[in-house]
């Protein structure tokens, strides 16, 4: 059971906190101390809005070990407003298709469970933006 | 020192960097490799490395993570570098370092990072135990519930049949080593211990007791090597050399080697390095061996030629080993006090020798140290990793 | 750096070798390049893999073991990872090794048991080769992460599904004649535009197959080998490594493989030829998406093109650059940590006449590329006749 993991995990997992690079303004997602971009220090906490647009999405039917009880789920890459990209699922779809570019907010749900005891694990996933009726 | 040289072409350590080793639940496996990377790189005045050698060997099992070499180089913001892990259990650091000297010698490349980390505390519990015996015979050993530590203790116990050592006669090396890890401040453990304190230590796996183990825990260290011929370290440390990198392997199982006390893949090893660097075990000025268990010190100290088969235990029993004795080992703890990390601590012997050598050891110095070895092992000396290290201004 | 040669090279069948040990597949394959070479013994075994170290029921000291099973005594030895990029990783590793003079003799072996666990297990396995933090841990498999790039590629390059069809025609086609091959039979287009969805947009038969199965290379220093009379030398002409973001959605661009780029280009320079001087392509064709951008990144077409060599027949062995000659990953088979040594092997098979019912007329210089994770580690090799 990965507790410590999970655990560290948190800020970003449930509220999608990263990083802005004090140099070149880069947003950056997760926080990784060293700007992807221009490879100076970036420790500078920041918060992400959680809106984004799907950028690519697919359908998991075959799942790996720990993820069997949910399949078939849609994961897609998201690409937030601010600019990076993230790796979720995606929720809330209902009867709606979902195709690149639609828009999506970040919630927060259930992605799997860790260990014998299950510890639940959290995780963002994006739903489509709601609409007024 | 006697014809000394190197078959090796000049290779020399531009700067270390390394990680206390404990229990850091609070940051993760990438982020300790980046401190110890960051922290050679500061060392080394800003060099970046054109490659990335990652020893490693618990990551797939306890971090459900393989690929380690391109998830750290691109952490470290070096993404496009060619990275790879490479494995043999707890030398895992020992042969990214040889790897490294070999990519360096081929001239394909000038400045390199290794990098050793292991990080246990993305799990607890059995799991940790089970991916530590997996160094083991996985099909013959292992599946008994044979652990690292029954494996020292199966040695141990024949040793001291067969070489009649009284009782308490591997106290020295735990007792040296904690003591030499009072002027670490990046040690695990920094008290002194008392013979008292070994006596009473409850068992592990008999005849080995606690106290004959180093504790196993999350940790990184790294160094930043380049071709001497197309770079020269900056500032005004002494420039040190690698004078010999050697690997060398036996069987797994430990009921399969024919003279498990010879412990001949380490024999092999030190004898190769020994032989590059033009050496012998007189020549060396302090000995960072894997005292991961104490019987492995004693037969480490007995395959190098510093004492006798049968006799290394005397070495510690008679003060030999410490930091004024003939042959110091474990200089800022080893293993037993500094800590042990897994598959980093290859890299942590050889940063550790470094220091020594740059008189850079603060209260654990050795005075002149000008030779060192560092020497890792994967299992029960299944495979092993030897490495000699020298100023280069004392050639 | 010294040239190095190709000496001797082994393999087994790929396939799900229920009653083999994974030692005993890697010694197999590793015995038989030394006997194929004519030599005892090396003076390093590297041995790559993949999976042997993921839980549970792990095994290290892969080298040491796989050492001692050859009876190699005292010999040196390690294993060298880089999830399914082991085997290209392995084989630069003995390029240096020998390069460097310190080495006179390497024996690279790459292994893997795969097919045992359950799929779940395995799929698991498979997916420590992306971020576990960012991309393993939210579910997506590591076909998942390749359909996310297939589907983006064909929204933005217009090429519908069957498009794709001629990399996994071709495969098979190859892969029929081939007796290590893991599937030997051949398909059509109908078969390919009918086969079941897998992971949306990635159907059946654009997926390679998983599989046990070793393989094994000598390198010696070319000057060892005179050239002249029996098998051709067979040199390594250029090697390349790079790397680019772990996570796929890191890429600076997800449609393009930079690390292929990059590590081509090194090869290239270093071979001083171009992708025009290059008879044929081992190349990673996982699934069939990774084929056409490993085609575009090295630079045999243009960006989201890569779908049109295979349209006009380009890559078949009759065409200007035929890929996967014996199979390909598509049929040959994917036993992740030992593919790129399969490629290596296949690659001087062919340069040296002895590549069967594959064989193609009088390649010179073969080229050969090990793709890890989606895209993350790249290596390249050229071989040529010298």
């Amino acid at each position: 059971m990965e507790v410590s993991r999970h655990w560290r995990l948190r800020q970003q997992r449930y509220a999608l906190v990263g990083e802005v690079c004090p140099h070149c303004d880069v947003k950056i997602f997760p926080p990784r101390d060293i700007c992807p971009d221009c490879g100076r220090e970036a420790r500078t906490e920041y918060q992400f809005s959680g809106r984004g647009e799907v950028y690519s999405y697919t359908t998991v039917h075959d799942a790996p070990a720990g993820h069997e009880a949910y399949a078939p789920y849609t994961v897609a890459v998201i690409r937030l407003e601010e600019g990076p990209m993230v790796t979720a699922q995606l929720t809330d779809l209902g009867d709606q298709p979902i195709e690149i570019g639609t828009p999506v907010e970040m919630t927060t749900r259930k992605i799997g469970e860790d260990g014998e005891r299950g510890m639940l694990v959290y995780a963002y996933k994006f739903r489509p933006v709601l609409r007024p009726a | 020192m006697h014809a000394p040289g190197s078959a090796l072409p000049e290779i020399l350590v531009a700067g270390v960097g390394l990680t206390p080793i404990g229990e850091h639940w609070e940051k993760s496996l990438r982020s300790i490799a980046l401190e110890a990377m960051t922290a050679a790189v500061e060392d080394a005045g800003g060099l970046r490395p054109q490659a990335l050698f990652v020893g490693n060997m618990l990551a797939p099992a306890l971090s459900a993570q393989t690929h380690l070499g391109v998830l750290l180089a691109d952490f470290a913001g070096w993404r496009g570098i060619e990275a790879a892990t490479y494995e043999a259990a707890g030398a895992s650091g020992g042969v990214a370092l040889r790897q490294a000297v070999l990519a360096l010698a081929s001239g394909e490349m000038d400045r390199v990072m290794v990098v050793g980390v292991e990080k246990l505390t993305d799990r607890i519990g059995s799991s940790v135990e089970a991916a530590l015996a997996a160094a083991a015979d996985a099909d013959f050993e292992a599946v008994q519930g044979l652990t690292p530590a029954a494996q020292a203790g199966l040695l141990m116990r024949r040793y001291i049949h067969e070489h009649h050592v009284p009782e308490h006669g591997f106290a020295g090396f735990s007792l040296t080593a904690h003591a030499n890890a009072v002027g670490n401040p990046r040690a695990l453990y920094r008290r002194a211990i008392r013979l008292e304190d070994y006596a009473s230590a409850p068992m592990l796996s008999d005849p080995l007791n606690l106290f004959d183990a180093a504790p196993v825990a999350d940790g990184a260290a790294a160094i930043l090597l380049t071709r001497g011929d197309r770079h020269r370290p900056a500032g005004e440390r002494t420039p040190i050399r690698i004078l010999a990198s050697a690997v060398a392997t036996g069987p797994l199982a430990l009921h399969d080697q024919p003279d498990p006390l010879g412990f001949e893949a380490a024999l092999i090893s030190a004898g190769r390095a020994m032989a590059q660097a033009g050496m012998a075990a007189r020549d060396i000025d302090l000995f960072e061996l894997h005292d991961v268990f104490s019987i492995y010190a004693a037969l480490a100290l007995e395959s190098a030629g510093f004492a006798e088969r049968g006799q290394g235990w005397r070495l510690a029993a008679e003060g030999e080993i410490s930091r004024t004795g003939r042959i110091p080992i474990s200089t800022l703890g080893g293993s037993k006090a500094r800590g042990d990390a897994g598959g980093a601590t290859g890299v942590y012997q050889a940063v550790e020798v470094v220091l020594q050598l740059q008189g850079r050891a603060g209260e654990a110095q050795v005075p002149e140290a000008q030779v060192g070895m560092g020497q890792c092992l994967g299992g029960a000396g299944a495979t092993v990793a030897t490495h000699i290290l020298a100023r280069a201004d004392r050639l | 750096m010294r040239e190095v040669a190709v000496l001797g090279a082994g393999q087994t069948p790929v396939g799900e070798h229920w009653d083999r040990t994974l030692v005993s597949l890697a010694g197999e394959a590793a015995l038989e390049a030394l006997r194929d070479a004519g030599l005892d013994r090396p003076d390093v075994l590297i041995v790559s893999n993949m999976l042997s170290g993921v839980g549970p029921g792990s095994q290290l000291n892969l080298g040491a073991q796989i050492a001692d099973w050859c009876g190699l005594k005292g010999v040196e030895a390690f294993k060298i990872e880089a999830a399914c990029g082991s085997g290209g990783a392995a084989f630069r590793a003995g390029v240096h090794a020998v390069g460097s003079g310190l080495v006179d003799l390497a024996l690279v072996v790459g292994v893997e048991k795969m097919t045992q666990t359950p799929s779940t297990v395995t799929t698991a396995g498979l997916a420590t080769a992306a971020d576990a933090d960012t991309e393993a841990a939210h579910g997506p498999s590591f076909i998942a992460l390749n359909a996310l790039i297939m589907r983006r590629y064909q929204h933005e390059y217009g090429w519908k599904h069957e498009d794709f069809g001629a990399f996994s025609v071709n495969a098979h086609a190859n892969g029929a004649l081939n007796p290590y091959a893991r599937l030997q039979q051949p398909i059509t287009h109908e078969d390919y535009r009918e086969a079941r969805m897998v992971c949306e947009p990635i159907n059946l038969l654009d997926s390679s197959p998983i599989g046990d199965g070793a393989a094994a290379v000598i390198l010696v220093p070319a000057e060892r080998l005179v050239p002249g009379g029996g098998r051709p030398r067979v040199v390594v002409a250029g090697s390349g490594a790079a790397t680019d973001s772990l996570a796929v959605h890191d890429r600076r661009d997800l449609l393009w493989l930079a690390a292929a780029e990059r590590s081509a280009r090194q090869a290239f320079a270093q071979a001083g030829v171009g992708p025009d001087e290059i008879d044929f392509f081992e190349l990673h064709d996982a699934f069939s998406i990774m084929a056409a951008l490993s085609l575009e990144a090295c630079g045999f077409t243009e960006r989201g093109q890569g779908p049109r060599l295979g349209l006009e027949g380009a890559i078949l062995p009759s065409g200007r650059l035929p890929i996967a000659t014996q199979g390909g990953l598509k049929a040959r088979g994917h036993p992740v940590g030992a593919t790129g040594v399969y490629q290596i092997v296949e690659v001087a098979r062919q340069l040296w006449g002895a590549a069967g019912d594959n064989q193609l007329p009088e390649p010179r210089v073969g080229m050969a590329q090990n793709i890890g994770g989606s895209g993350a580690t790249i290596l390249t090799h050229i071989l040529r006749i010298s």
